[in-house]
């Protein structure tokens, strides 16, 4: 790790770059953005922001359910709730019951309300809230290494999988026509999602970790003519962003995640306003 | 592009939604080089019959692909033109991306190889379009322009039988015309079987070689003559049209 330090020192002689959670911090914005412009490309497309919310949100009753067995790492609670928690939501979806925002929005309001309730229960809750708005400055170096692992796997994933996914994606029927297995494809993704942001919800916070999510993606689609194009840019955009974001919110003192949410939020008004303009 | 001497036999097959029947017993032969357009009311059941022959819904019953010497084909391919293919027009997915996603495990995030992109033009070519659609995004194609985008991704790879889901309702007249002779020219040359779900019956006579009248289960199968003129026709339809008495 040191010599990984010595060359953030090498390229980035400034003052914010002194202190090693800074150092970490920017790590793990370089791996988790652009995983989350990757992976945002599809939650867009797809018109799954609402449900990458929801499960942003079921996160704190993934907490709860750990403190109550008693774990002291909650990813893993975190985890295994938050798979099952998407797996029930597409299931439910599939039948077909009610309109899908209608469907996500009652699994969200419970998630969200089930793990306040559990972790309040002793009064307790207040230990917990640092995960609303998380916290980037605390990345440890191990965790580094898990999110490259993460990378790494959706990288590969997306290779493997993406032109099925991009094909489920603009008409399932179609997909299904050339022997695509629509459901696998669309329940391999919803995983995929609940596992990033799961992972990511420490350090980017439950409240606005959908917000990095989508809002890269959306702004790339405002300027994007092909798939190519989209994912350059939602990647592009992320990792500017995020660095911007934690540089700036350095010297203003402000929170990390949310400072990098404003400036993807601003670019993503930048892009609206360029697509209008070129529609004129 | 090989010919297809394909089949395919569909027998007893039933659909239920809940305590609904939606399609019950259908037995149905559709043979290499036929035209066959399935009609009926709304609500028959014909786009269900599609979707259970794509596989995307559960049914009872047998639906069976043969080749040209009677062995089942175990895993056949579909070529589908769906009806107003539902999709976000605002999707940044291009005529090549769609094509070249079809036939190349390439993934089309990092860009289109240069023999997948001339093989997505050929194929264009094959449906009387050109290159320039290549770049397009399908929701700036008009609705002629998506139909060939769409008749080129259900041909590639070869199709054991090719499903057209009213494939001209977004279509002008000539359109729709240009369409089917393609269509019908392409029967002629590879002999592939086509079930064509229609809802205009001068197409219907135009172009099909056999129909089948559905309304939840087969109410008349036969020659376009035949059904054309049947009393289930008049029943369901209420009319005879000029071609039954041909």
């Amino acid at each position: 790790m040191n010599a990984v330090y010595n060359v953030i020192d090498f390229l980035l002689p400034f003052e914010w770059t002194e202190f090693q959670f800074m150092k970490n911090a920017l790590l793990a914005v370089l791996l988790i953005t652009p995983l989350f412009g990757l992976v945002g490309t599809m939650i867009v497309n797809n018109k799954m922001s609402f449900f990458s919310d929801a499960l942003g949100h079921s996160a704190l009753t993934g907490i709860a359910i750990g403190v109550l067995l008693g774990i002291d790492n909650y990813l893993a609670s975190m985890m295994g709730f938050a798979l099952i928690f998407a797996l029930c939501i597409s299931a439910v979806l599939d039948s077909g019951t009610s309109s899908a925002d209608t469907i996500i929005g009652v699994f969200s309001a419970t998630g969200l309300a089930l793990g306040i309730v559990l972790l309040s229960m002793n009064g307790g809750f207040s230990r917990y809230s640092g995960y609303l708005i998380g916290d980037i400055l605390t990345v440890q170096p191990e965790e580094i290494g898990l999110l490259l692992g993460i990378l790494i796997a959706v990288v590969v994933l997306w290779i493997l999988f993406f032109n099925p996914l991009m094909l489920t994606s603009i008409n399932a029927d179609l997909a299904a026509s050339k022997g695509v297995h629509v459901r696998l494809i669309e329940k391999m993704f919803v995983l995929l999602v609940a596992v990033i942001v799961t992972i990511s919800i420490k350090w980017v916070g439950i409240l606005i970790i959908n917000s990095l999510l989508v809002l890269p993606a959306a702004a790339a689609r405002n300027i994007s003519r092909s798939m190519r194009s989209y994912h350059g840019g939602a990647v592009a955009i992320s990792m500017l962003s995020g660095i911007s974001g934690l540089i700036l919110s350095y010297y203003w003192g402000t929170a990390a995640g949310g400072t990098i949410v404003l400036i993807a939020a601003a670019i993503f008004f930048l892009t609206y306003l360029l697509n209008r303009l070129r529609a004129r | 592009m090989e010919t297809c001497k394909c089949s395919i036999r569909i027998r007893d097959l039933s659909v239920k939604k809940g305590n609904d029947e939606i399609l019950s017993h259908v037995d149905m032969d559709v043979h290499h080089g036929q035209i066959m357009a399935l009609i009926g009311r709304n609500g028959a059941g014909k786009s269900t019959l599609l979707k259970a022959l794509l596989g995307q819904i559960p049914y009872q019953g047998e639906i069976a692909f043969s080749d040209s010497k009677g062995d089942p084909v175990a895993k056949p391919c579909i070529g589908y033109v769906p009806q107003n293919l539902v999709f976000d027009r605002t999707t940044p997915v291009t005529a090549a991306d769609m094509l070249c996603a079809n036939h190349s495990r390439f993934p089309v995030w990092l860009g289109h190889r240069k023999e997948k992109l001339d093989r997505a033009a050929a194929l264009l070519k094959k449906v009387g379009a050109g290159p320039d659609l290549l770049k397009k995004r399908l929701g700036s194609l008009s609705g002629g322009e998506l139909q060939r985008v769409l008749l080129a991704f259900a041909l590639e790879p070869r199709p054991d039988l090719l499903l057209l889901d009213e494939p001209v309702s977004a279509v002008d007249r000539r359109g729709i015309e240009a369409f089917y002779d393609l269509v019908t020219s392409m029967r002629q040359e590879y002999h592939m079987p086509v079930i064509l779900v229609s809802h205009d019956l001068s197409h219907v006579e135009k172009y099909a070689t056999c129909v089948t009248l559905l309304d939840r289960t087969v109410l008349k199968s036969g020659s376009v003559k035949e059904v054309m003129s049947s009393p289930e026709m008049k029943e369901v339809f209420g009319l005879t049209l000029a071609g039954g008495d041909k």
